[in-house]
């Protein structure tokens, strides 16, 4: 203790004679020339300055902050955003964006010490997953009664709700068909076709909520074994699987590939925005899956994110989906985004949820299995 | 210490000198272990365990080695990385031969433009393959239908990226001969190719086995470059990320990430062996080189290294070009719509400004980090087994690959248990994880820095009562200006281009540039990422111009003391 005692007396003296010379001695009033002694004085204040106010930067104003996990489109999260904060002053959100079989991943990954307070916009799939993991809070949200009964959870109180419903279509590119001298395919048999052989991209369904609700749906239109011996052979065809399902439709509307089997929407967009795509429903039916929205048990946000999944099933929001997607929970709403294609509700397969989530370890065991192993690459 | 500090008033202050020296050490000493040792010790506890953390021994392992679709990948990993050597290795040696041993015109332009690879992510020269060879590519007619996805994409993206490791290597192996050798040499009446083979090539021997290794090292880790056109082609780094990102299935990750490690360790110790050998070659009588004008060879080695760099500076120019075309392939006309990254990307021009805060912090304090560490191992003294421990966690960033440390840190940082968890899903673990990463190339130049000041300022300093850290700001720091400005700028830069070290770490507030380029490419938006990339790089030169300036300045005033 006594030498901590010397030590204190003597240390702020000496400390302060250092300071003292090094700030006021000799450079500040010498010519301003550029010295070292300059130099080093200024980078001191520089990162003294920028400390400050990297520190300052740091600190937000008081808001309640929701981190909501989503698959949605990034170009959909901005308008999706602005429309709620701009209803619920106070609460701001902050996305965590990734592929549908990312979030969900991350999502069961992280059970134990769960970091997202909402889910909004991911496969139900998904969700149902989560659920037998007891990950989602039961809550019914003001209003969600309204809603197509498909698209809500039938318990009471519901755990999940749902938004819209996504498909998977093929996109097509009219320019490089003609230059190859392709024919369009109609249904997903003429996938087959040996002349698309390396041309055709789709999403790995690992990743990709639209690769797997696709592959759920092959496998529930043609049953399980002729399903795998479909894909066996259009695996020949497939130029390459992946991450996401956005991707197959923009490299297939960029002509790097022929045409690509993605989600709905993005096929839509990119032709409005003037790619040379068609957007073909094949005529066996559209696989499809639909985004919901949960709360997850546990959040310290419950207030908030109660506030959040009451606005997701609001007339308002569903109109905002409506722009993005022809089918949606809210009824009466009929708006079909410009080049969307047409009936497209009733091109949808008898699509099964339990099932697709309680075979979705296996089915994609089984697809990697097959299919993620070393092939020559085209 | 209370007796260190009750000792006589003329030692006192010396006694408390190295009292702070000591307390610096070992900060020093537990702030390499929070940030290397600890998080790979967690990594490798890990891929023991089960989900649950229970010890399962090898079953990870065996899981792994039984599963082929894993396990090819180690195979690919391999071949192209030995396939990428291969190419790498014989155009640096030319160029770097060019550059040191003839007298072609334009050296400094030639020696500029081959250090353009380390301004970009190694994203950069991918994404501009598949707008020159792609199935849209303007040259792909030159492939004769071979796909540039796949091994052979991997292999031009990583020939384009190791070249400037490959080159800085080799020229400072050629540098480093005697003249009198060769004069000996053409005295006997020896051929220039004679000289050649006999002289020159074993001279260069290590530095050569060391270019390669390093080469072999950056492809075998290297995540860019696989991810954006490897196709289907999997290799151990996109597996990890696979496995880690996609699936969560941190175990397995954890396998892939050791299968990583090892031979990159392996190389590493391989090329610290190699490298010893090239330093003993150089004594104090060597004469140094010059070389002697030769119009004929001078213009051949002109032609060559031309030859070199024109896809270097073209696969640049293709990402430059690519990130202003409007409507791929079929609008080629010039806009800034690229570059409005809102439309491809949620959180718009955030991950760019991120990435200049993280550079920014990671420059600032790693280099007053390495720098202040390296000092204190060269010119003070006391608890040397704490310093032998500081000096081989120094070492060990090297052999780590950026996706390996990245997974450590997830293991560690995010442990329930850890004090430290609060600092997961900040931007502080970034420039944490990223100082560490970078630290052994600066620690070294700091070292080396250090090595050439005499330490008799130190016996001076202590013998006129000067403290340790008043010669230190005084002396060193002043001396050692060049140095600490490269450590810096070299921090920023590799903050800027870097993937692998942060790709398991961001959050979506702490998203920066390098991983937008990824996910822009995920999307399809190739223009976009193509922007993105050039953002990095325009920002990295940018600065590597200032730092050229400045050094210029600063050498000036500062280094005078060097001439005479």
């Amino acid at each position: 203790m006594q030498g901590f005692g010397v030590f204190r007396v003597e240390y702020p003296a000496n400390a302060q004679t250092e300071v003292e010379r090094f700030f006021k001695g000799g450079g500040w009033s010498m010519p301003r020339r550029l010295t070292t002694g300059v130099l080093i004085r200024w980078a001191a204040v520089l990162s003294v300055v920028a400390l400050v106010a990297g520190l300052a930067g740091e600190v937000n104003a008081q808001v309640t902050r929701l981190t909501v996990y989503t698959a949605m489109e990034n170009d959909q999260l901005g308008p999706y955003k602005a429309a709620f904060e701009a209803d619920n002053p106070g609460i701001v959100i902050d996305w965590v964006r990734d592929s549908t079989g990312v979030i969900g991943a991350r999502f069961l990954a992280e059970r134990d010490n769960p970091r997202a307070d909402v889910v909004w916009g991911l496969a139900v799939t998904q969700l149902l997953r989560a659920e037998e993991f007891n990950l989602l809070h039961p809550y019914t949200p003001r209003g969600a009664d309204a809603l197509k009964p498909a698209f809500r959870d039938s318990k009471t109180p519901m755990t999940w709700t749902g938004m819209d419903a996504f498909l998977s279509v093929i996109c097509y590119n009219t320019v490089e068909a003609k230059k190859r001298g392709l024919r369009a395919p109609f249904s997903w048999l003429d996938l087959l076709n040996p002349a698309y052989k390396g041309r055709i991209v789709m999403p790995n369904p690992a990743s990709s909520g639209t690769g797997y609700l696709t592959v759920a749906a092959w496998l529930q239109i043609f049953g399980e074994e002729k399903g795998w011996a479909f894909m066996d052979k259009l695996h020949e065809n497939i130029g390459v699987y992946l991450h996401s399902g956005t991707a197959p439709c923009v490299r297939a509307a960029q002509g790097e590939y022929a045409m690509g089997i993605g989600f709905d929407a993005r096929g839509a967009l990119l032709k409005q925005q003037g790619f040379p795509i068609e957007v073909i429903i094949p005529k066996e039916g559209a696989g499809w899956d639909m985004e919901a929205s949960a709360i997850v048990r546990g959040t310290r946000n419950l207030a908030a994110a109660q506030r959040l999944i009451d606005w997701t099933v609001t007339r308002k929001a569903n109109e905002l989906y409506n722009t993005w997607y022809a089918v949606v929970a809210y009824p009466g709403l009929s708006n079909v985004p410009p080049f969307y294609p047409p009936n497209a509700e009733k091109a949808m397969v008898k699509n099964d949820f339990a099932w697709m989530a309680k075979n979705y370890t296996r089915i994609l065991q089984e697809w990697t299995r097959r299919y993620d192993t070393r092939s020559a690459p085209r | 210490m209370g007796i260190a500090l009750a000792a006589a008033p003329a030692q006192r202050k010396l006694a408390r000198d190295e009292w702070i020296a000591r307390v610096a050490v070992v900060a020093l000493a537990l702030w390499l272990l929070v940030a290397v040792a600890l998080p790979l010790w967690a990594l490798l506890s890990k891929s023991f365990q089960n989900r649950d953390g229970v010890f399962v021994g090898l079953l990870n392992y065996a899981t792994y080695f039984s599963s082929p679709a894993l396990f090819s990948s180690f195979w690919n990993s391999i071949m192209v990385a030995v396939i990428a050597t291969t190419i790498t290795l014989p155009g640096a040696f030319v160029y770097a031969y060019a550059l040191t041993r003839s007298s072609m015109k334009a050296k400094g332009l030639f020696t500029a433009l081959a250090q353009i690879p380390i301004l970009a992510p190694s994203l950069l020269p991918a994404i501009a393959l598949i707008y020159l060879f792609g199935n849209q590519g303007l040259l792909r007619s030159f492939l004769f239908g071979q796909s540039i996805y796949g091994p052979l994409g991997i292999v031009i993206a990583e020939a384009f990226y190791t070249f400037p490791h490959a080159l800085l290597i080799l020229v400072t192996a050629l540098n480093t001969s005697d003249a009198r050798l060769y004069e000996s040499a053409a005295a006997l009446g020896a051929w220039p190719r004679r000289i050649f083979f006999t002289v020159t090539l074993p001279g260069a021997r290590y530095g050569i086995l060391s270019a390669a290794l390093v080469v072999f090292t950056l492809v075998m880790t290297d995540f860019g470059a696989p991810k954006v056109i490897g196709g289907r082609f999997n290799v151990l780094a996109t597996d990890v990320y696979k496995q880690v990102v996609g699936q969560q299935n941190f175990q397995i990750g954890a396998v892939v990430a050791m299968m990583l490690l090892f031979p990159a360790i392996l190389s590493f110790a391989a090329e610290r062996f190699v490298r010893r050998k090239q330093m003993a070659q150089l004594t104090a009588q060597a004469v140094p080189l010059v070389p002697k004008p030769n119009r004929q060879s001078d213009w051949f080695f002109f032609g060559v290294c031309t030859l070199i760099i024109i896809p270097i500076v073209g696969i640049l120019l293709t990402a430059a070009w690519a990130s202003f075309i409007r409507f791929w392939p079929y609008n080629l006309t010039m806009g800034l719509g690229n570059y409005n990254f809102s439309r491809f990307e949620t959180a718009g021009w955030l991950p760019y400004w991120n990435s200049l805060r993280m550079a920014g912090w990671t420059a600032l304090i790693g280099t007053a980090l390495i720098f202040g560490g390296a000092y204190l191992l060269e010119k003070t003294k006391g608890l040397p087994f704490v310093r032998s421990i500081v000096q081989l966690f120094a070492m060990l960033p090297l052999a780590v690959p950026g996706l390996v440390l990245g997974i450590s840190y997830i293991f560690f940082f995010n442990h329930p248990a850890n004090p430290l968890v609060f600092l997961y899903g900040t931007l502080a673990i970034l420039v944490i994880n990223t100082i560490a990463h970078f630290y052994t190339v600066s620690h070294l130049t700091a070292t080396t820095a250090l090595k050439q000041l005499d330490n008799e300022f130190e016996a001076v300093s202590a013998s006129l009562h000067a403290p340790f850290y008043r010669t230190f700001w005084k002396v060193t720091v002043p001396v050692c200006l060049p140095a600490i400005l490269d450590i810096a700028v070299y921090m920023f830069v590799n903050a800027m281009t870097t993937v692998s070290a942060v790709i398991f770490l961001w959050v979506p507030s702490t998203r920066v540039a390098s991983i937008a380029v990824v996910y822009m490419d995920d999307a399809g938006w190739q223009g976009a990422a193509a922007a993105m990339a050039m953002m990095i790089v325009y920002t990295s030169a940018t600065l590597k111009l200032v730092h050229v300036l400045v050094a210029r300045i600063l050498d000036r005033r500062t280094q005078a003391w060097r001439r005479r």
